[in-house]
């Protein structure tokens, strides 16, 4: 076993995801074999091998500090599930 | 001949000598649709009413003598292009009122050239999936088998175009999700360099694998998109600053001579079935016989590749959605009026059983402790996947292989086995590790007549070369020819 039903209980709630017990099962019993696939990996040599974060690598990719199009605040507040005239609307944070 | 049955070139043609319009052609494009889709259901969206008028815009401008390769075209693009005003869902229950307020750049490029969109593709949710089984939606079928999966995750892009219902569409291309659905659907299918194409405006799902490419219904089509698409943006750090060559100027060369690399690894690999490997071997003597040479090259780390792959991509993928909160755009659950309450609830009512198990996999190999054994060294076993290929071209100008290794399969037959599935990415997904283009071109029948489609890979940036093969290649033969009856 690579991974427990407590452990993908604990990484559902790192990934905020709520999960029933029928899906805490299945997942546990699918994410095993994949993890177990996964182990694999182990069997190479990479001593001394760079990881490769992008394939192509690019670096520094500076443009000028300037003020160029964006979205207005109406834009960006399109899509809100809750949202006033100016903000977007949580449920309280703080008590 | 119906018009919804041209291709781009000869679209381009007919609307350039104004024996045709735009608004003629994408007319019979809408009508089309809406006698297939509900087969095929290959849209989330269908914009008639933005067809119609992009349509009038095109008659006018070819009218003042103002036209370019896609003026006019009606093609579709898979629903993770942002497109301003367009309902753009991703294939997400999570997205599904999502109106972007600006459009990717590849649709800038696109409306820059008039080309005309008929609509927003299905899609496996975020990408994740390569049936098309994962959409939140509906699933898309096979035009050729409408019992079968179409492929995924551009599984809308690949069924629309083969079933006429757009002249070429967009895809994206993460593990194979452009070429795998190509090949399941017998059209041609190009996942370029990454960095090629600007991925501003595309709903990211793993940011160093994901590449935006056209899916057409020849060769020649696939060179006019990419001329249309390529380049480097601003808007896009990974975007490369490099010049866009003319893609349609090498097709017709000869290939007489172009060294094709056979990867050994990939002949004894298990699975592969008897038809594709038939299919695959008969297009290798095709190409021998318009004077490629075929030689033997290694690419030894072949076998770590899926692994390698589940885990960067998941882990992508965790990071990536972890914005869709409920708080800016998507659903909420609005009865929580706890703010963490109020995002796990969002997220599980709005997210598939694939995305989930993903998000699970990946948010795992991240996590405190493991981040090193899983991710740190999948990136290691990345850099020898990407030197295997490095040290193949140094005696090839480009590989072939298959596609995936079966023709399409029954819808259903696999959803509840999410690793046998995973392995079936085999042949596709070391393209994306290592950044290089890949394409699908129809390659023959299965003997139940599913199409099978033949990869090409090249070196970064040399999309010509494969461009070139696959053009002379589909000149010797006519299986892109043909077409499924619906």
């Amino acid at each position: 076993m690579k991974i427990a039903k407590q452990e993908v209980i604990h990484v559902a709630n790192l990934a905020r995801l709520d999960l029933d017990e029928q899906s805490v099962d299945k997942f546990a019993g699918q994410i095993d074999t994949i993890l177990e696939y996964i182990a694999l990996l182990n069997k190479v040599d990479t001593k001394g091998v760079k990881p490769t974060s992008h394939a192509i690598s690019l670096t520094n990719a500076f443009r000028e500090d300037k003020v160029g199009e964006h979205l207005g605040r109406d834009d960006a507040l399109l899509n809100a599930p809750e949202r006033d005239d100016e903000n977007f609307i949580v449920p309280k944070i703080i008590g | 001949m119906n018009l919804y049955e041209l291709t781009i070139k000869e679209a381009a043609s007919l609307l350039g000598k104004k024996e045709i319009s735009s608004k003629e052609l994408t007319r019979s494009v809408i009508d089309r649709i809406n006698a297939v889709e509900n087969k095929i259901d290959a849209f989330i969206t269908i914009t008639e009413e933005l067809a119609m008028k992009q349509a009038e815009e095109a008659d006018a401008a070819i009218s003042k003598g103002d036209i370019m390769p896609l003026t006019g075209i009606p093609m579709a693009v898979k629903d993770l292009l942002c497109l301003k005003g367009i309902k753009t869902t991703c294939g997400s229950k999570f997205l599904e009122n999502f109106v972007p307020p600006y459009n990717a750049t590849v649709m800038e490029k696109l409306q820059k050239q008039g080309a005309v969109i008929v609509g927003k593709l299905n899609m496996d949710e975020f990408a994740m999936g390569s049936t098309n089984e994962n959409s939140g939606f509906k699933p898309v079928r096979n035009p050729w088998d409408l019992s079968r999966i179409p492929g995924g995750s551009s599984g809308g892009s690949a069924a629309s175009v083969a079933a006429d219902m757009c002249l070429a569409s967009l895809g994206s291309d993460t593990g194979g999700s452009i070429r795998q659905p190509a090949s399941h659907c017998g059209i041609v299918g190009l996942k370029p360099t990454y960095g090629r194409v600007s991925r501003f405006g595309l709903v990211a799902f793993a940011s160093s694998l994901d590449q935006i490419g056209p899916l057409t219904k020849n060769v020649s089509d696939c060179a006019a998109v990419m001329n249309a698409i390529s380049g480097y943006d601003p808007k896009d750090s990974t975007s490369v600053p490099k010049d866009v060559p003319d893609y349609t100027a090498c097709l017709g060369q000869d290939i007489a001579g172009m060294k094709i690399g056979i990867p050994v690894e990939y002949q004894s690999s298990e699975g592969l079935d008897p038809d594709v490997e038939n299919a695959v071997s008969k297009a290798v003597k095709t190409l021998e016989g318009i004077g490629a040479e075929c030689v033997e090259v290694s690419l030894p780390h072949t076998s770590y590749a899926v692994a390698a792959y589940y885990v960067i991509a998941p882990s992508e993928a965790s990071s990536n959605l972890a914005r869709y909160d409920g708080v800016r755009y998507g659903i909420r659950d609005k009865d929580q009026t706890d703010l963490i309450k109020m995002y796990r609830s969002s997220r599980s009512d709005g997210f598939g059983q694939e995305v989930q198990r993903r998000i699970i996999i990946g948010t795992y190999c991240l996590s405190a402790g493991y981040y090193d054994a899983y991710y740190g060294k999948a990136s290691e076993v990345r850099t020898l996947i990407t030197q295997d290929f490095e040290k193949a071209f140094e005696t090839c100008d480009a590989i072939v292989s298959p596609v995936a290794p079966t023709p399409a399969f029954p819808i259903g037959q696999n959803s509840d086995d999410p690793l046998t599935l995973y392995l079936s990415d085999i042949f596709t997904l070391s393209a994306n590790l290592a950044g290089i283009p890949g394409m699908s071109v129809p390659c023959g029948f299965s003997r139940d007549g599913l199409p099978v489609g033949l990869q090409i890979m090249g070196k970064h940036f040399q999309e010509e070369k494969l461009l070139k093969i696959a053009h002379s290649y589909e000149q010797a033969t006519d299986f892109h020819k043909k077409k499924p009856s619906l």
